[in-house]
């Protein structure tokens, strides 16, 4: 379904320089109920690494996002970008990130192709300028049949696309994803997934994603930062040594099982320390 | 579903598939014939039955006309009355338009600031449930003419439920969409028109619908209201007139134009409402299941 456009990105593999892309140092964050959602949370993320955020609910890992895409300051520590090539007026880092929240959030009212538009067109690109870009976002999601359709009539899962394709279209060099797929029936969620990580392989982007799915950072991910709750931190880093591309062998493999297993006794530990869940 | 789907078509199937669908068709166009014939012969057997009581039991014309009687009126005076029906068209879309443009004017500025918010929003939610039959003759001793008047007291019928509609739309603002437009770097020029007005689209048009028939009200109000104020006389005007005079033919050729504007605008305003809300909005989609 997907079409890899090869030429546009970095081959597979060639992007990872490990170099830090961004970096919290010791973030807490305070909601103004009184909630401590995160607690001197410290994470380095390397460009190019495609790591998980893996939790119960209520362990923050939406809000780690949300600080790292800048909706929302910290109660204190500091989120750094060391590779930031260009500032805003603000002074503030340039963060080129994309977002794809967990519902598709895709504006109603505007076709396909308009709700792919927007980032662009915010930033003042006329839609006639903006026509290529929008095609070929769409066909990496392979929704270029539906440019002129309404979100209402799009599946579930096609929602979804669009907004991965809106998220991709200002070529972002770090994808924040929160619980994309959560709502998604398992095929599609598969699906999906492979396709997620064929994009990734070919434009190597950072990814950060965030799931309560052990089954899911395990297939996707090089790196799981398991949290725990009560409040929000940092429990456990583990690394998923297995080589890429990842296919549906790989999620009846062996080592699948044995990462599945890790990761799952961490998340048991992670709810453990938080107590009661 | 698709599983569901191969299962059961199977069981339904006539040999020759094509049959299905066709008694559905019929079914619902004679469901649309029945949609304006039913009306229709009601309305019919209802002047029917309006005439022979009034030709049968004598009814003198003065208390109830026939409405052959109702329609000759129409078309004799029909000079006088479409005369007055300008006039009352005039202040009901004059006041329409003001109500449009100030009810969102101010749900724009109210969705802003909290602060503007705060300073007019009780004054609005005041003005409209004090009725306005009764503030009425005020605002037309402090308004410089007549016309005026009457446009303000149809402005100030007409006006809320657009401003509280309006108001609800841009505040539902998906809060997601907020956040993306925010890490977009959009302005709040920009947040505005591209998502919170069209959020807010469906919710007044809603309001407009209401608002449409309010102001006709409004209008209607007011020249009761301003009376025998002379040569401007619209259609409320003309009913009183025909009521002193006894002229109740008349009276009822009036309420016909009244009602019949009504329906107009009615129509008019759910024409517009479909136009913009058929690609996408739930409520003018057609469902099929």
């Amino acid at each position: 379904m997907l079409q890899h456009n090869t030429d546009a990105g970095p081959p597979a593999g060639s992007h990872k320089s490990g170099r830090t892309l961004v970096s919290l140092r010791g973030v807490s964050k305070r909601f103004s109920n009184g909630t401590l959602a995160l607690q001197n949370m410290s994470l380095d993320i390397a460009e190019g690494q495609f790591v998980s955020l893996l939790g119960p609910s209520g362990c923050g890992k939406s809000t780690v996002l949300r600080i790292i895409a800048g909706l929302g300051d910290t109660s204190s520590g500091t989120v750094e970008w060391p590779g930031a090539s260009s500032y805003d007026v603000t002074g503030k880092a340039e963060r080129e990130i994309g977002f794809v929240f967990q519902e598709p959030t895709l504006m109603p009212w505007a076709t396909v192709a308009n709700n792919v538009w927007l980032p662009l067109r915010l930033h003042g690109v006329s839609k006639k300028a903006a026509r290529a870009q929008v095609m070929e976002a769409l066909q990496m999601v392979g929704l270029e049949k539906f440019a002129d359709s309404y979100p209402r009539e799009l599946s579930g899962g096609m929602k979804m696309r669009v907004s991965i394709a809106r998220a991709l279209i200002t070529r972002p060099k770090l994808l924040l994803m929160d619980e994309p797929f959560a709502a998604l029936d398992e095929i599609t969620r598969f699906k999906l997934n492979n396709d997620l990580l064929h994009l990734w392989e070919t434009f190597g982007w950072t990814v950060i994603f965030v799931t309560h799915s052990v089954f899911e950072s395990v297939y996707l991910s090089e790196r799981i930062v398991v949290m725990a709750p009560r409040p929000g931190r940092v429990f456990k880093d583990l690394a998923i040594d297995a080589p890429y591309p990842r296919d549906d062998a790989f999620r009846t493999s062996t080592v699948y099982n044995e990462y599945c297993r890790m990761a799952s006794d961490a998340l048991h530990g992670a709810i453990a320390a938080g107590g009661a869940a | 579903m698709s599983a569901s789907e191969t299962a059961v078509r199977p069981a339904i199937a006539t040999p020759d598939g094509d049959e299905a669908p066709v008694p559905a068709a019929r079914a619902s166009r004679g469901e649309r014939i029945a949609r304006i014939a039913v009306p229709l012969t009601m309305l019919v057997l209802v002047l029917l039955g309006w005439h022979l009581y009034v030709t049968l039991a004598n009814v003198p014309h003065y208390v109830l006309p026939s409405p052959v009687l109702v329609v000759q009126s129409l078309i004799t005076d029909w000079p006088t009355l479409f005369k007055s029906l300008i006039i009352t068209l005039k202040t009901t879309f004059s006041a329409l338009g003001l109500a449009l443009v100030g009810g969102v004017l101010l749900a724009v500025l109210m969705a802003q600031s909290r602060l503007i918010e705060l300073a007019i929003y009780p004054y609005a939610v005041v003005l409209q449930v004090t009725p306005i039959i009764a503030v009425a003759p005020l605002i037309l001793i402090y308004a410089p003419s007549t016309t005026v008047a009457l446009l303000i007291v149809a402005f100030i019928v007409a006006f809320f439920p657009i401003l509280s509609n309006t108001t609800q739309g841009i505040r539902s603002t998906d809060h997601n969409l907020l956040n993306l437009f925010e890490l977009y770097g959009a302005t709040p020029w920009q947040t505005l028109i591209h998502l919170k007005l069209p959020n807010a689209l469906p919710y007044f048009l809603t309001g407009l619908k209401i608002a449409g028939g309010l102001s006709l009200i409004g209008a209607v109000v007011a020249e009761f209201t301003a009376g025998s104020a002379g040569a401007n006389s619209g259609l409320a005007f003309r009913l009183l007139e025909s009521q002193f005079r006894l002229n109740i033919p008349r009276l009822y050729a009036a309420l016909l134009l009244l009602s019949f504007t009504g329906v107009l605008i009615f129509f008019a305003s759910s024409l517009l409402s479909w136009l913009l809300l058929r690609k996408w909005h739930e409520s003018a989609v057609r469902r099929e299941n």
